[in-house]
């Protein structure tokens, strides 16, 4: 059916479900541990369902299976388009897809049981470890297999960047899981004590850099102008944009280890790099938002651009509060308290849900032979629900957080800690309570797509057959 | 010392890239890039459609 002469959508069908679902299935877990932190009782005393172990998965879930499954999707999608050619091999692809699959699977089973190897965005054991390096050496391979077989000599700029996004994971993902195991489920890391906070953190930061950054770049350079019907704002601003980018993200991951044992002149390094860092994020985000220049109309009327556009004014905001959290004296205040959560969630919420949201509506009418999504308003309905929700949650994060560093550094004339710990919990939980209702206005508007999309791609049904002709046959 | 060359040396290379992308001799190939999202929805089929912008 599906000759050589035609795209590999398959695959990306299949990838852009899966999104739907996995963004769902992450976030739902998201406004449980969210309503944990309000009614601790919610754990209902049962281990496998305690904070500690869901809370990695809800990461794991929202990062790798749903941010994951929409950077495969779209990356395969585009690549093909920019090149004019199909994927270098369906097999490889489905392997790609399926073996995907197995490793969220195993992140579903393994982490609520406390299987775990204790490194933030990194908690999957070795086995599931070598399964992500066998399926992301062998997307590499069709991604830029397929790059190498193009018909068009220029390599668009979004494929650069997920190229880039493809290349870093790889060797952040091999050489931060290096480890010796001693079971099936037990390892030990070969690096110890700073080096090991070190490399983790160097991968820590890239998995920001290149997985929830460059990638998700990728995608905007091909969804905001194909939806804009108009090319990018500046290519040449675009080049630089990439070279700067990924010279700089690289060496930023110390400011994740600020006033700890790392040599201090590390934390210096990470600092000055984080703050460059501006110049490159807001050019790509001038260069995506200017794209609608001359055409500004588009949205008020395409509630799709809206997703997308102000996706990057999220990722404008994250981006400046990166590297103002960077700086050591705002560090001091920020660290460990939810401004950081707050932070986060501007950046995957408002930056990398906002962007894939859009290019999802962009996608499935596309790949499913549909003139366009079921209804446009819930469109429009869901992106309002997600913006009031997303403000919601930073709001609150950011004024728990730095409530909650002040409480944890005022000290009394003599010295001692003017609040205990618990009261500064006691003191945030209004703020939780906001949290969770913002967390629970996304989730609805990710069930109010997934209805949509159900709609659009379900099977139309077969009134063409009771035409006149057929029906008296 | 070393770190310094090299240091030096990555944001030579760098500036040099800026230098390459806004140089005038660009536009016309940027230009033709920017609108690979735009062209129609197809694989290109034969070698011998292509116009000058393809690979030959």
């Amino acid at each position: 059916m599906e000759t050589t002469a035609s795209y590999n959508d398959k695959v990306v069908r299949q990838f852009t479900i899966m999104t739907v679902v996995w963004g769902i299935v992450g976030m739902l877990v998201g406004v449980l541990i969210a309503a944990q932190l309000l009614w601790p009782a919610l754990n209902f005393e049962l281990p496998w369902l305690t904070y500690s172990r869901l809370r990695p998965l809800h990461t794991n879930a929202v990062i790798f299976a749903f941010g994951g499954s929409a950077l495969f999707a779209t990356s395969y999608y585009v690549v093909q388009r920019t090149c004019g050619v199909r994927l270098l091999s369906d097999k490889a692809a489905a392997f790609t897809f399926w073996g995907w699959q197995a490793v969220i699977l195993g992140a579903v089973v393994t982490l609520p049981l406390g299987f775990t190897q204790s490194k933030e965005y990194a908690e999957l054991i070795w086995p599931l470890d070598i399964l992500i390096a066998a399926v992301w050496v062998t997307y590499a391979v069709v991604f830029f297999g397929t790059i190498v077989k193009r018909k068009v000599k220029h390599i668009y700029v979004a494929n650069w960047f997920y190229g880039a996004f493809i290349l870093t994971v790889a060797v952040l993902h091999i050489v931060n899981s290096l480890a010796i195991p001693t079971s099936l489920t037990q390892s030990y890391p070969i690096y110890s004590g700073a080096v090991d906070a070190m490399v983790q953190w160097w991968y820590g930061h890239n998995a920001v850099g290149f997985f929830l950054t460059a990638g998700f770049l990728g995608m905007m350079y091909y969804f905001v102008p194909k939806q804009a019907g108009r090319p990018i704002y500046s290519y040449r601003l675009s080049v630089v944009h990439f070279w700067a980018l990924i010279s700089t993200y690289m060496w930023a991951g110390p400011h994740h280890l600020h006033w700890t044992a790392l040599p201090e002149w590390v934390q210096s390094v990470g600092m000055v790099f984080s703050l460059i860092l501006l110049a490159p994020s807001w050019g790509g985000m001038i260069n995506g938002i200017m794209t609608l220049s001359g055409a500004w109309h588009k949205l008020r009327d395409d509630p799709i651009i809206r997703f997308l556009i102000v996706s990057l004014s999220f990722y404008g905001m994250a981006t400046f509060e990166g590297p103002m959290m960077s700086i050591r004296t705002v560090n001091a205040l920020s660290h460990y308290t939810d401004w950081t959560i707050g932070h986060v969630h501007s950046g995957a919420l408002g930056w990398v849900a906002f962007i894939t949201i859009g290019a999802i509506y962009m996608l499935v009418p596309r790949l499913f032979n549909r003139e366009q999504m079921y209804s446009i308003p819930l469109i429009n309905v869901h992106f309002w629900v997600s913006t009031i929700g997303v403000v919601l949650y930073i709001a609150s994060m950011w004024i728990a957080g730095v409530m909650q560093g002040l409480m944890w550094r005022a000290v009394n004339d003599d010295g001692t800690l003017t609040y205990s710990f618990i009261e500064s919990v006691a003191a945030t939980y209004p703020y939780y309570a906001v949290r969770l209702v913002g967390g629970i206005l996304f989730f609805a508007g990710m069930l109010i797509m997934a209805y949509n999309v159900w709609r659009t791609i379900r099977p139309v049904e077969p009134v063409k057959a009771a035409t006149p002709s057929t029906a008296s046959a | 010392m070393v770190s310094g060359i090299f240091t030096t040396l990555l944001l030579v290379i760098f500036l040099g890239i800026v230098v390459w992308a806004f140089s005038s001799k660009r536009r016309k190939d940027f230009d033709e890039a920017a609108q690979l999202p735009l062209r129609e929805d197809e694989p290109i089929q034969s070698e011998k459609n292509n116009d000058k912008g393809e690979r030959s």
